[in-house]
């Protein structure tokens, strides 16, 4: 049986780029939809912490799974139907490997990382959060790691509480320790901010957690693209993250949870797939993870989850967060020195901040700004990004944020510069 | 495209009409579009089944505001009935841009706040005074 090829990403062999190094420019190569024009400009996508691009390893994955052996998993007993199932499975391995998790059937598949967060939520958060409970999480969180909870403790008469942020975006640490006194079952927070690109520093809350008794859930969906994740060493108990943030299709995701939490929890969805035998009246559980797969899952896209993750490996995640490091000092730099009245928000160490530029322009909304951008090829988002608690915090509507990833250049923010002096030309008239 | 952001639009944008607060409103209405974090708070003075008075507040991108700016200016001395006609077609030819399906809802959220703030009036309106305005 063939086994999907081992990616190469041309960045890593590229000519002038010192050795280890990350060399952007010749990684576009690699991303089909970077050579195109939009608007009569060369496309400038600073969108990749909304979703990222895709590489042809990894297209092609897919496309070979549909051309090639195109069968459902853990069923054919014919040639292709246990080739989709090895590749399906070997794809888990190999995200397994990617985040350095000690056992493959501690990761499930999922669409994404919202449907991670939402497992856990229902399976072990309706079993273990009884009324009075609390669950701790932080004012920087995503959406996706909040309303589920919400949806949660309004059922269970539980409690949420917050971890406040200082004005330039980091976790206040100190009040975290005063809620802990309140013996959270859970607290749960995000690996890197959407938003302000927030590093925060996950093993020190994962032991403050744990010394008081709770269990520890990471919301990975920007850090597993953007920096080394060592599941090991992060020593916390629920790791969620999506596929399409780090190169990988649409509707791959997963959800890592140490064997003994997922070989207790109730099952989530309910179908075929999940279990091991079925009568009319009751049914025995399938093992992790397939009990947490119910029904056909996303093969294609899981196999690319699998390519995807290779693919970073190659480039070598200490690599990738070095040359995202590389690109935010140029860009705290190039922007302000083009449009000098600019408000960037987020921690300024750069050592604490991910691929992530928040920003406005005085008086100009920055859907306006993302329009004008888009003008000339730039592709930034514009809006609340998913973080509405978050923005009222800092006390903004909304704000535009360039982002970056690994095919991301200095001329990309040399074009974002160029673009918002045009954006305050128009405003300004 | 590049006709969006022409000069009267920025204009209503950076001066916008009718932008302020009404001490004697009889309905008032918040509209916000989630999307992108717009607000509009919209206040009519009703007199004589008349819009006598209409001012917003609110903030928002060049579209959102624009299109309240011109649409208070539209409105203003409109029969209440006439307010409430008032189609989503006849605002897009006021503001007379090109508006991708992304920007529609910036600009209807002037609109819809309106329909809102009359539909609150109708709904507190007393059957005397729907029936007093009836011979108009
Ligand atoms: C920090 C964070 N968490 C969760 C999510 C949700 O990801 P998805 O929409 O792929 O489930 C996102 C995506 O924007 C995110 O940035």
């Amino acid at each position: 049986m063939t086994i999907v090829e081992q990616p190469k990403a041309s960045g890593t062999t590229g000519g002038a780029a010192p050795r280890g190094a990350l060399d952007a420019a010749a990684l576009r190569a690699d991303f089909p939809i970077l050579d195109q024009e939009v608007n009569g400009h060369r496309l400038v996508y600073l969108d990749s912490a909304s979703t990222s691009q895709k590489p042809n390893v990894v297209i092609d994955a897919v496309s070979a799974y549909y051309r090639e052996y195109n069968a459902n998993v853990h069923r054919g007993i014919y040639t292709i139907g246990e080739k989709a199932t090895a590749e399906y499975e070997g794809a888990r391995a190999r995200v397994a490997r990617f985040i350095n998790a000690p056992d493959s059937h501690e990761i499930v598949f999922t669409r994404n990382a919202t449907e991670a967060i939402n497992l856990v939520a229902y399976s072990w958060g309706r079993a273990n959060i009884d009324r009075g409970d609390a669950i701790v999480l932080t004012e920087m969180e995503h959406h996706a790691n909040l309303v589920p909870w919400q949806l949660l403790v309004q059922e269970k008469d539980g409690d949420l509480e917050f971890v406040p942020i200082s004005d330039d975006g980091l976790l206040r640490l100190e009040v975290f320790e005063v809620l802990l006194h309140l013996k959270p079952k859970l607290v749960a927070f995000t690996h890197v901010s959407n938003t302000l690109g927030t590093i925060n520093p996950v093993r020190q809350i994962a032991d403050m957690a744990h010394a008081a008794g709770a269990l520890v859930l990471v919301d990975g969906a920007q850090a597993v693209p953007h920096v080394p994740v060592d599941i090991e060493a992060l020593g916390v108990d629920f790791y969620a993250f999506s596929g399409h943030k780090m190169l990988a299709p649409m509707g791959s995701g997963a959800l890592w949870a140490r064997r003994e939490l997922l070989e207790a929890m109730p099952p989530f969805l309910a179908g075929g797939e999940m279990i091991r035998e079925v009568h009319l009246r009751r049914s025995d559980w399938n093992d992790i993870p397939w009990k947490f797969e119910a029904g056909t899952p996303a093969v294609g896209d899981a196999i690319g989850l699998g390519v995807a993750a290779d693919y970073l490996t190659a480039l070598g995640m200490d690599a990738v967060r070095a040359h995202e490091r590389e690109l935010v000092a140029y860009a705290l730099e190039a922007l302000p020195r083009a449009v000098p009245d600019i408000a960037v928000y987020g921690p300024m160490d750069l050592d604490l901040r991910g691929g992530v530029i928040p920003f406005n322009l005085p008086d100009i909304h920055p859907h306006d700004v993302a329009q004008i951008l888009d003008r000339y090829g730039i592709a930034v988002r514009a809006g609340h990004h998913c973080t509405m608690p978050l923005h009222e915090r800092l006390d903004l509507a909304a704000t535009a944020r360039a982002s970056f990833s690994v095919f991301s250049t200095n001329a990309d923010i040399d074009a974002l510069a160029a673009g918002l002096v045009e954006v305050e030309r128009i405003f300004r008239g | 495209m590049d006709d969006l952001y022409r000069d009267y639009i920025l204009e209503h944008y950076r001066r916008p009409h009718n932008f302020g607060v009404l001490d004697d409103a009889t309905t008032s209405h918040e509209g916000s579009n989630p999307l992108c974090g717009d607000r509009i708070t919209m206040q009519l003075g009703i007199r004589d089944g008349k819009v006598a008075e209409v001012a917003f507040t609110g903030r928002g991108c060049a579209i959102s505001q624009a299109s309240a700016s011109l649409l208070t200016d539209e409105v203003k001395g409109m029969s209440v009935e006439a307010a409430a006609a008032y189609r989503a077609d006849e605002l897009l030819d006021l503001l007379g841009i090109d508006i991708s399906p992304a920007r529609l809802k910036c600009a209807m959220l002037s609109l819809e706040t309106l329909d809102a703030a009359l539909a609150d009036l109708d709904a507190s309106a007393s059957p005397a005074a729907v029936a007093a305005e009836e011979p108009a």
